[in-house]
């Protein structure tokens, strides 16, 4: 079972919110933890590939995000709704990740001793 | 009143002082948990959570003042106030070595405060009872 669940609610730039919960995200997994992570809210933005933070002299989430397999974290979640809401759709996202629906959003909350909610 | 069941807890703080209320009422939640007996092992400042620990937070004469009453609560119950290092130092909150370190004239972390690594919420997620969260 994962230990670790980071949500990300917050776009990739605009604030530092989405850097520091990836930063933690990285931590929890240099300390062992399994870390899974879900995007949802502003937070499926963070997944969009053909971003360019550096036109507004930003770092952004991407770096970070492509470094993911390396601290073994692959289970990536990102909700269904928060992308339709946004007219997004999965295959506009950089990243794997699987689709989560709102009845699954409860599972997967319960499924994780310790929630991290940015 | 006496809990029959008392916890470890650490809580974690994201607003900064005045600008949020997640350090006022995670100060309210602390003094409850202490009320009933519970302990608290430590208060850890992230994202905007670390202007808490300035040494020269000034308020008005008329409003507490945040930074001290978590130093006046810490060091009466024996709580750790840890401050993450790399969210503080981007922010200009220094100690005396990380001013060392960059070749600053000056240093702002308030006594009682230590800076450290994000480990420490994971150890504190990992390790207590309960971690609750404050301003997120």
């Amino acid at each position: 079972m994962s230990e670790l669940l980071i949500i990300f609610r917050k776009p990739p730039i605009g604030t530092s919110w989405a850097r520091e919960a990836i930063d933690l995200a990285l931590v929890g997994a240099a300390f062992g933890q399994q870390a899974t992570l879900l995007f949802m809210g502003d937070g499926v933005y963070q997944l969009l590939s053909n971003q360019q933070p550096d036109q507004v002299e930003q770092k952004g989430t991407q770096a970070m995000m492509k470094a993911l397999p390396m601290y073994d974290i692959d289970q990536v979640f990102v909700c269904e709704k928060s992308l339709s809401e946004r007219g997004l759709r999965a295959n506009l996202l950089d990243f794997e990740c699987q689709s989560i629906s709102q009845a699954s959003l409860q599972k997967l909350l319960n499924s994780h001793r310790q929630v991290f909610n940015f | 009143m006496k809990s029959c069941n008392e916890m470890n807890y650490s809580i974690a703080i994201y607003g900064g002082p005045y600008s949020d209320q997640a350090s006022l009422s995670a100060l309210h939640f602390a003094r409850a948990l202490l009320k009933r007996e519970h302990r608290i092992q430590r208060v850890f400042f992230y994202h905007d959570g670390v202007y808490n620990s300035s040494a020269l937070v000034t308020p008005p004469q008329d409003e507490i003042n945040v930074p001290t009453q978590w130093q006046t609560l810490a060091s009466e119950h024996g709580i750790e106030l840890v401050v993450c290092i790399a969210a503080a130092v981007r922010r200009g909150l220094l100690d005396e070595k990380e001013a060392k370190r960059y070749s600053k004239s000056s240093y702002n972390l308030a006594e009682g405060y230590t800076l450290s690594g994000l480990g420490q919420l994971i150890d504190a997620s990992i390790n207590c009872d309960k971690l609750i969260t404050f301003g997120a």
